[in-house]
């Protein structure tokens, strides 16, 4: 890992103290360790995005077009006449400060311009500079600036240090949402060629391959049958996973790292043994093999085309109806904008369980249901067997992801699905889940390496009240829905709460399923002893 | 900075505010011109200003969660901080403007021994409430200055306002009230480090003009003793359209009309429009219902870029995907 602070050391330099100038006149300073790689000129390319060309943040000439400032103020005044929600929150903020101290970034970095509100000032300030009458005559005092190479600068750290997690919106008394305007202002960048590479990348690749990690089918076929060979050793039963199946009822889509990242991998295990036991007619899709969307940490335009493969796969497959896997800002996208960007879906079918029957009403427009929305109903109806025992070496406890939480409420399906397959089982403190929870920390394309340090930062408060319930009831895993926590809520513990693991809900499910001639049970999805069969083993 | 501006601000104000109430030559301007002004700019700038924002589309629903779905029925929906309906998303409103229940979810962060704590803070909400209630029962009082007959409700709020008899003149509730959270907002934006860090000169402005048109008030009521009689006089001509200026107002009274017109001219353009913004704000007045009901995007045709089809994808790969057995679209010609 690329940091050399102990966390000790880490959590010492974290102080709330302001500094004595105000915040327009602190220059940003790119310390290594808290901001991203910018793009590589091929993916920019791939996706015909403007200004491809070798650059970093660090270096004083990021070769922008020679009119960037024109280029910005005019996609922010499109931008005022297309989204109400930006041309509000560039009014109505009243600074009262109750979002300020909300955002995991300022908790753990101390850095004020990491209060969503003076992070929306950066916008805002520019904004009244050139579409107000009051900034446009008193300028600074006012809160306008000028847009300089130093603020763009200053945009670029800010709005590549905000997860989009929305949770200051939560307290907001206007709902004024500081992942819109991030998102917007990331829109902005975007059209002079400041993007990073973690997120044009996987864009360019999803574009490409249908995943982000540039998958082609053959390596997908590969990891599904990997897959299936895996479960088998585990559970004795070969599944069925077809792909590309033309006329099954369901198109299944998950994030690509299900299929090659670890622990999301015990996830898909879960899934694949799900699937079979309830004989679900089903299939995966090498061109849709892509839930997430990392168009949407930057345009909504390259939102729309990536996403755009999910129905286009539907409707190709002559499926009916399609579940979702677990991934967090990937449903963000298709439960917030799908549908408006890409449907309507009229040649699909309102989704109904096969099994239980039962008609997902709330759905019935998009025609995609959350697999725990389908798992829990089938453990409602009763019509899978568990054994919660099986999970008796983990005690669990739920990470809401920032997105399923603050975009769509889904609290309790997940909960439902965990208490049933689980026997230990405690919530975080109440500030910290449901709508309050906490983000990983590298959510919206800030996972990297080279971004450690702020990772580790913004993670804090996540880590912190894992830390709480690691050590007051020993719970020795998290669970969660998302594959950006699976892949980054590791790292973070290894660095603040060493010992503490990361698990999917359907890696819990996989363990717990009683599968009809399956051969006794010796190992988890991890391919690890079951807890009890190992001491017994030692007894004997 | 922005405090010393908005004081200097304010210091000119105040100055205009003493000569037009003093120099007797101007009491047409001060008492009569500039109501006209000032009530002709608040209402068209409001109009304008709530246009413009209704004129940008809102081209997706956004809401912000805070409670659980509507999806499985032994699941129970958190109707009011996650509506699905239109009725449901109209109580989140009205919880949101008449109780400011997000602003009631305020806690505050601190770091002890590097583990954060969050304690409750509720009193910005409190002060908040306070202030906004006291401000708009006084505004409901003044309807004894504006209209004649005075309608039942104005006694009505008075006799409750006055419930505790104390003074003479009865000392309102609401009097207290604006005075004492006024002062606490001021203060904590004064001295409470992340506030003030926020601070723009436009965010002290506000408070120091309204707590001058209460302080004036209070002035006029319980100092002075103003005798309201050509003061209604006044009122009623402004509002029938054949103003006159009645000869004894006392000049208080100007510096008070003053205040409350540069309120009523700065308030379009400054952030206290956020009262009319509350009303129209996408994350909450939206119900979360985007799955079941298809949200239409004015613009989304704009988007022109293509997505990657299905066959120009078999058409990269196609080969691969035939050596490990894909079904495929399109078969190549020259298979050998
Ligand atoms: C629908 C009506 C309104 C609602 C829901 C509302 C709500 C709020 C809320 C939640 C705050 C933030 C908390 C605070 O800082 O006090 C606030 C601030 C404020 N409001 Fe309102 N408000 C409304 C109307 C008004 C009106 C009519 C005025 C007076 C002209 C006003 C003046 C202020 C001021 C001056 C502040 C800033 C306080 C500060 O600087 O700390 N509001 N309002
Ligand atoms: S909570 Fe809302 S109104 Fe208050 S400072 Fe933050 S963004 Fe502005
Ligand atoms: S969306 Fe999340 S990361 Fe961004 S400013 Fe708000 S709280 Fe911080």
């Amino acid at each position: 890992m690329s940091i050399k602070m102990t966390r000790e050391e880490l959590a010492a330099s974290i102080n709330y103290k302001f500094p004595k100038t105000n915040w327009m006149d602190t220059p940003v300073v790119f310390k290594k360790g808290t901001y991203n790689n910018a793009a590589v000129p091929d993916s920019i390319t791939y996706v015909n995005q403007p200004n491809p060309r070798k650059w970093q943040p660090y270096e004083d000439d990021w070769k922008l077009p020679e009119n960037w400032q024109t280029i910005i103020l005019e996609g922010l005044r499109e931008r005022l006449h297309k989204f109400r929600s930006l041309k509000l929150f560039m009014d109505i903020c009243v600074r009262c400060g109750a979002c300020a101290d909300k955002c995991h970034f300022y908790l753990g970095s101390g850095d004020p311009k990491n209060m969503p509100v003076l992070r929306a000032e950066l916008l805002r300030a520019v904004y009244r500079k050139d579409f107000t009458t009051a900034g446009k005559l008193m300028g600074k005092i006012a809160g306008a600036r000028e847009l300089t190479f130093d603020v763009l600068k200053e945009w670029f750290y800010y709005f590549y240090q905000c997860t989009q997690c929305r949770r200051c919106s939560v307290f907001c008394p206007y709902g004024i949402d500081t992942a819109e305007i991030t998102f917007i202002a990331r829109e902005l960048m975007n059209l002079i060629g400041v993007n990073i590479d973690w997120v044009m990348t996987p864009v360019a690749n999803s574009h490409r391959t249908g995943n982000h990690l540039g998958i082609q089918p053959h390596g997908f076929v590969d990891s599904i049958e990997f897959a299936v060979d895996d479960l088998e050793e585990i559970t004795g039963i070969r599944v069925q996973a077809p792909i590309n199946k033309k006329g099954a009822e369901v198109l299944f889509v998950t994030p690509s790292a299900d299929y090659f990242g670890e622990p999301h991998y015990y996830t898909l295990l879960g899934y694949l043994a799900l699937f079979h036991e309830v004989g679900l007619d089903y299939t995966w899709s090498t061109y849709a093999s892509e839930g997430g969307n990392f168009g949407s940490f930057v345009s909504h335009e390259l939102m729309k085309v990536l996403n755009a493969k999910i129905y286009a796969e539907a409707k190709r497959l002559k499926v009916k109806w399609i579940i979702g896997g677990e991934c967090g800002h990937m449903w963000r996208v298709l439960h917030q904008y799908m549908d408006t960007l890409n449907g309507p879906a009229d040649f699909l079918e309102t989704p109904v369980s096969p099994i239980t029957g039962t008609k997902f009403e709330h759905a019935r427009s998009t025609k995609m249901i959350h697999i725990t929305e389908f798992t829990a109903d089938l453990i409602r109806h009763n019509k899978i067997k568990l054994d919660p025992s099986r999970n008796d070496h983990w005690h669990a406890t739920f990470h809401d992801s920032c997105n399923p939480a603050r975009a769509i409420g889904l609290f309790e399906e997940p909960r439902y699905i965990l208490k049933h397959v689980l026997n230990k089982f405690t919530e975080m403190p109440d500030n910290t889940i449901r709508e309050q929870t906490f983000c990983c920390g590298s959510g919206a394309g800030l996972g990297t390496e080279e971004n450690f340090e702020m990772r580790m930062r913004g993670g804090f408060p996540r880590a912190n009240a894992a830390k709480y319930v690691n050590e007051k009831y020993g719970v020795n895993v998290v669970a969660c829905i998302c594959a950006i926590d699976k892949a980054t809520l590791v790292p973070l513990f290894n660095y603040w709460v060493p010992g503490l693991e990361v698990a999917g809900v359907h890696e819990f499910v996989g363990n717990a399923l009683v599968m009809k001639g399956e051969k006794p049970r010796e190992l988890d999805m991890r391919q690890q002893p079951l807890h009890g069969k190992e001491e017994e083993s030692k007894n004997v | 900075m922005g405090l010393l501006f908005s004081i200097f601000t304010f210091i000119i104000l105040l100055a205009i505010a003493f000569i037009g109430a003093y120099v007797e030559g101007l009491h047409y301007l001060f008492g009569i011109v500039l109501p006209y002004i000032a009530f002709a700019v608040f209402i068209i700038g409001i109009v304008v200003r709530i246009i413009k924002w209704a004129q940008s589309p809102v081209p997706f629903r956004i809401t912000t969660t805070c409670g659980q779905q509507r999806s499985l029925d032994f699941i129970k929906q958190n109707k009011i901080d996650n509506p699905f309906t239109g009725l449901q998303t109209f109580i989140r409103m009205f919880f949101e403007i008449i109780l400011f229940r997000s602003l009631f979810r305020n806690t505050k962060a601190g770091i002890k021994e590097n583990k954060l704590t969050y304690g409750a803070n509720k009193w910005l909400w409190l002060f908040s409430i306070v202030f906004h209630y006291s401000f708009l029962i006084i505004v409901l009082r003044h309807f004894r200055f504006f209209t004649e007959p005075v309608p039942s409700f104005v006694p009505f709020i008075q006799e409750i306002d006055g419930f505790f008899q104390i003074g003479l003149p009865i000392i309102y509730l609401t009097t207290i009230g604006i005075t004492v959270g006024l002062l606490y907002l001021l203060a904590r934006r004064i001295f409470d480090n992340q506030v003030r860090y926020i601070s723009l000169a436009s965010d002290y402005l506000p408070l120091f003009l309204i707590l001058s048109i209460a302080i004036t008030g209070i002035l006029m009521r319980h100092f002075f003793k103003v005798d309201l009689t050509p003061v209604k006089q006044l009122t009623l001509s402004i509002l029938s359209f054949q103003p006159i200026l009645p000869a004894d107002v006392n000049p208080i009274f100007y510096i008070h009309l003053f205040f409350v017109c540069t309120l009523l001219i700065y308030f379009p353009m400054s952030k206290l429009v956020h009262m009319p913004g509350i009303f129209l704000s996408p994350t909450r007045n939206l119900a979360n219902n985007n799955r079941a009901k298809r949200h239409i995007n004015p613009w989304n045709s704009d988007f022109k870029m293509h997505y990657h089809t299905y066959e120009e994808y078999e058409d990269e790969f196609r080969e691969v995907m035939r050596d490990v057995g894909l079904p495929l679209e399109k078969e190549e010609k020259n298979v050998d």
